[in-house]
């Protein structure tokens, strides 16, 4: 590979996979259709006719037979990784994630683990309307006792899994649909630091403007449209949406007084509100404005491409609502 | 101004300029007058201005360690007059 | 509409007196003209207006004491549409082409709590009656990081006119704009000079808290080093020399404009010792402005900004000192003087200390002591002779510089002063 070679975020995933796969045997991916048609969004293509049909597993459409399915070959020495096609669907395994995944070790005072990935894709862009294009990642990293990643750039798809599966409890990645098709020069295992650090993607004094996944390149692109206008911008990615990287957060507002979160979920009950309460309580001496929001409509994420553009956060929104907590 | 009380009056009143708050009438004329009335060399320099403009007396450099206390200085001035 | 108040020179300031107005109503006036004198107990400031436009009232008369904030004067912004009562306005619009923030409220209707506006400071009442009462009537907002820093500088924000937030609030920038106009007071009343009077108890109370204040910080927030170096002044008074026996007393030179020069163009050349720590950063100044300070005799000093010091020569800069001396003690310095220096000399003069350490105003980074210049024994080529020299020092903030690069600045400056025909 030459340094110019480029990956897509899918193929970073895929390299991800194939290589956890290689290197321990107790590896395996299961899920809906991530077998002979290679996943839904064909992050698995090519793996079955590599690895086999014990390791790459076709399941039935129910997802909360197979997420239990894997929480037991977790618990049983395995290192699951579960396949959901999108996060609305992982509703249906809720029960599984929430009151075992992620209860068990609490519940048998240490005894057990769940070392079990599960990888599901959210967020809207496809135009596949209200029943897949959610952002409920937030509802996850409510839940004490997993972790919640959202990989955003190419280095974070190529190698926050293998560190997601060396954790021994469980740990959900959330792929954001719009960015499977990303590319970027191939990455080093250096450029993905500890799965649970926030990052800052881009240095700033006026404004910390904080994202993850989907809205983070949108929320660069804004940086880049304020840059112009004289305001420098401070780009964070979380990252990890549970834990939260509080002090990265905490240092670069106190460093520029003013917050702005964007999150795809709906504001209500957000992790951006969470975000602006930790700042609240942590900050409030320095910040310099009142923290903001811009986070989708309240509105299940309609069909049409301009409803649905208008329904979600956008470059423009985020330099409108910038400009007015820097007040030029 | 060749009468030693009238130079006296006039270089008093230059200081008094200068340095409105200095303690003039107080001033021992056979004293360091910059330490007595505390000026500076920017003071200082500003009194030889004032001397040169209006006595047209023009006093360089190296004599500056001749007028240290007021009654040299008015000695000096009488005698560069002549 | 913009409305002028009473600007603040210092934390010790609570009230100027508008000694004379320049500026009539229906007068046109441009950024940096100066429309008043404003008297205050360190003597007159010249003021300046940061704006181009028209007068439209004045709203008080020459001779009235008015306290820091309050306006004293509007000025109708050019391409503004002149307001035709100016009696009943209550809201002066300070930037109409931002884009009005509701305080309190949400993006979406469905969230949207009661919008409560604050009252305006500015009322109707302060034409005719020019007096407290407005100021502490009206609702001060102020952000909760703009407050902090105020509290930490020891100033009562409550004093401070309307901010550049929205609705008037008072913002972190704007804390920092009375900062640095406050600097220049605190660092005229360092005591390395002793007061000649100490004129009124209460103002010398005052001031002294401010100092300790600022002191405190510098010293709380800056990790100061030190550096101190002698400096021959042979070749510079030779030069010096030679040039004053040519010339008529005023247009001599004192050995502090070669002094001052060397510096200046020192610090260009070492731009991280030029410049404000702010918001956890170091920025470099474009322009070395050099504080200076001035002995005010009557009490206290003054530190006036040397503007663009570098391009000075050994003859301007003399100018220049000798102008700001004389208007210092008429009090005529100008605000921009009083507000914008860069980096700080302390200077004992002639008769002072052999050497001063001191402590930086923040938030500049760096603050040039310079000593008595003294005549010392001093061994060169193995040879004791008698030497002019000055003890040159700097504190320097070492989060911005270390050591090494401090040494650098003064062996530099050293450098420049042994040949002193090139700083013309």
């Amino acid at each position: 590979m030459n340094h110019t070679e480029q990956l897509t975020y899918r193929e970073a995933m895929r390299e991800a996979i194939r290589e956890a796969m290689q290197q321990d045997p107790s590896v395996f991916l299961m899920g809906e259709d991530v077998g002979h048609y290679g996943g839904c969004y064909a992050v698995s293509k090519g793996l079955l006719q590599e690895f086999g049909e014990s390791r790459i597993v076709d399941t039935p459409l129910s997802e909360s037979g197979f997420v239990g399915a894997g929480i037991g070959a977790a618990m049983g020495g395995m290192r699951p990784i579960v396949e959901v096609m999108t996060v609305n669907f992982s509703l249906l395994a809720l029960d599984q994630i929430v009151n075992n995944a992620a209860t068990l070790r609490h519940m048998s005072g240490g005894q057990l683990g769940v070392p079990l990935v599960i990888r599901m894709a959210t967020g809207s862009g496809k135009q596949l309307a209200a029943q897949h294009s959610h952002s409920l990642e937030n509802w996850y990293a409510h839940v004490p006792g997993i972790k919640v990643l959202a990989p955003a750039t190419i280095a974070d798809a190529r190698y926050m899994l293998a560190m997601a599966l060396v954790d021994p409890d469980p740990v959900l990645i959330f792929e954001h649909v719009m960015l499977y098709n990303r590319k970027e020069a191939v990455p080093k295992a250096d450029d993905c630091p500890a799965m649970d650090q926030a990052v800052v993607r881009q240095q700033g004094s006026d404004i910390t403007l904080v994202s993850y996944g989907g809205s983070l390149f949108k929320t660069l692109a804004a940086a880049e449209a304020l840059t112009e206008q004289k305001i420098s911008a401070e780009v964070i990615d979380l990252r990890s949406l549970r834990p939260l990287d509080t002090q990265t957060l905490f240092s670069s507002v106190n460093k520029t007084h003013r917050l702005l979160v964007v999150d795809e979920g709906w504001r209500t009950g957000s992790l951006a509100g969470e975000i602006c309460a930790l700042v609240a309580e942590h900050c409030f001496w320095a910040l310099d404005a009142p923290p903001q929001r811009v986070c989708s409509q309240e509105v299940p994420i309609p069909y049409p491409k301009h409803l649905e553009i208008a329904a979600t956060p956008q470059v423009e929104h985020i330099v409108t609502t910038a400009k007015q907590i820097v007040y030029r | 101004m060749k009468d030693k009380n009238t130079l006296t009056r006039f270089l008093l009143e230059q200081i008094q300029t200068i340095a409105p708050d200095s303690d003039t009438d107080n001033l021992d004329p056979d004293e360091d007058m910059r330490d007595e009335l505390d000026l500076d060399s920017m003071d200082f320099l500003r009194l030889l201005e004032s001397i040169s403009k209006q006595l047209s007396v023009n006093i360089p450099e190296v004599d500056y360690n001749k007028i240290t206390t007021l009654n040299n200085m008015v000695n000096y001035i009488q005698a560069i007059a002549r | 509409m913009k409305t002028i108040t009473m600007p603040s020179f210092g934390a010790d300031m609570e009230q100027g007196k508008v000694a004379e107005w320049n500026i009539k109503p229906g007068d046109t006036v441009h950024r940096g003209d100066i429309i008043a004198t404003i008297e205050t107990m360190k003597g007159l400031i010249d003021m300046e207006v940061f704006d181009d436009g028209i007068v439209e009232q004045l709203l008080v008369q020459a001779g009235s004491e008015v306290p820091v904030g309050e306006p004293i004067a509007t000025l109708r912004l050019l391409g503004e549409v002149a307001v035709e009562t100016p009696q009943i306005k209550t809201t002066p619009v300070e930037k109409s082409e931002k884009p009005s923030t509701p305080l309190y409220a949400n993006n979406e209707a469905d969230y949207t709590t009661p919008v409560s506006t604050p009252p305006s400071e500015t009322t109707a009442a302060i034409s005719t009656q020019p007096h407290l009462e407005t100021a502490q009537q009206a609702i001060s907002l102020i952000s909760p990081a703009a407050r902090y820093q105020a509290e930490q500088q020891g100033f009562d924000w409550r004093t401070l006119p309307m901010g550049t937030g929205p609705n008037g609030a008072i913002v972190l920038a704007d804390i920092q704009r009375y900062f640095q106009a406050e600097k220049s007071d605190l660092n005229a009343t360092t005591p390395v000079k002793k007061h000649t009077h100490i004129e009124h108890d209460e103002n010398e109370q005052k001031m002294r808290q401010a100092i300790a204040a600022v002191v405190s910080q510098s010293k709380r927030e800056i990790p100061h080093y030190y550096l101190n170096q002698d400096i021959s002044l042979t070749h510079a008074l030779q030069w010096l020399q030679h040039y004053n026996e040519t010339q008529p007393p005023e247009s001599r030179l004192l050995i502090n404009a070669l002094i001052y020069c060397a510096i200046a163009k020192a610090l260009q050349k070492f731009p991280t010792f030029n410049g404000f720590f702010q918001n956890n950063r170091f920025q470099p100044a474009e322009q070395v402005h050099l504080g200076n300070a001035i002995n005010l005799r009557q009490g206290g000093l003054m530190v006036a900004a040397i503007h663009n010091a570098a391009t000075l020569t050994p003859v301007t800069m003399m100018e220049k000192l000798k102008d700001q001396v004389i208007r210092a003690r008429e009090g005529h310095l100008t605000m921009s003087e009083m507000q914008d220096a860069t980096v700080t000399i302390s200077n004992l003069g002639d008769r002072g200390s052999d050497a001063i350490l001191g402590v930086i105003f923040p938030p500049q980074v760096a603050l040039i002591g310079v000593g008595r210049v003294r005549e010392v024994a001093w061994v060169e080529n193995h040879i004791i002779k008698p030497v002019t020299i000055v003890s040159m020092s700097l504190a320097a903030d070492h989060r911005v510089t270390d050591g090494h690069d401090g040494a650098r600045l003064l062996s530099k400056i050293n450098k420049l002063l042994q040949k002193p025909e090139q700083l013309t």
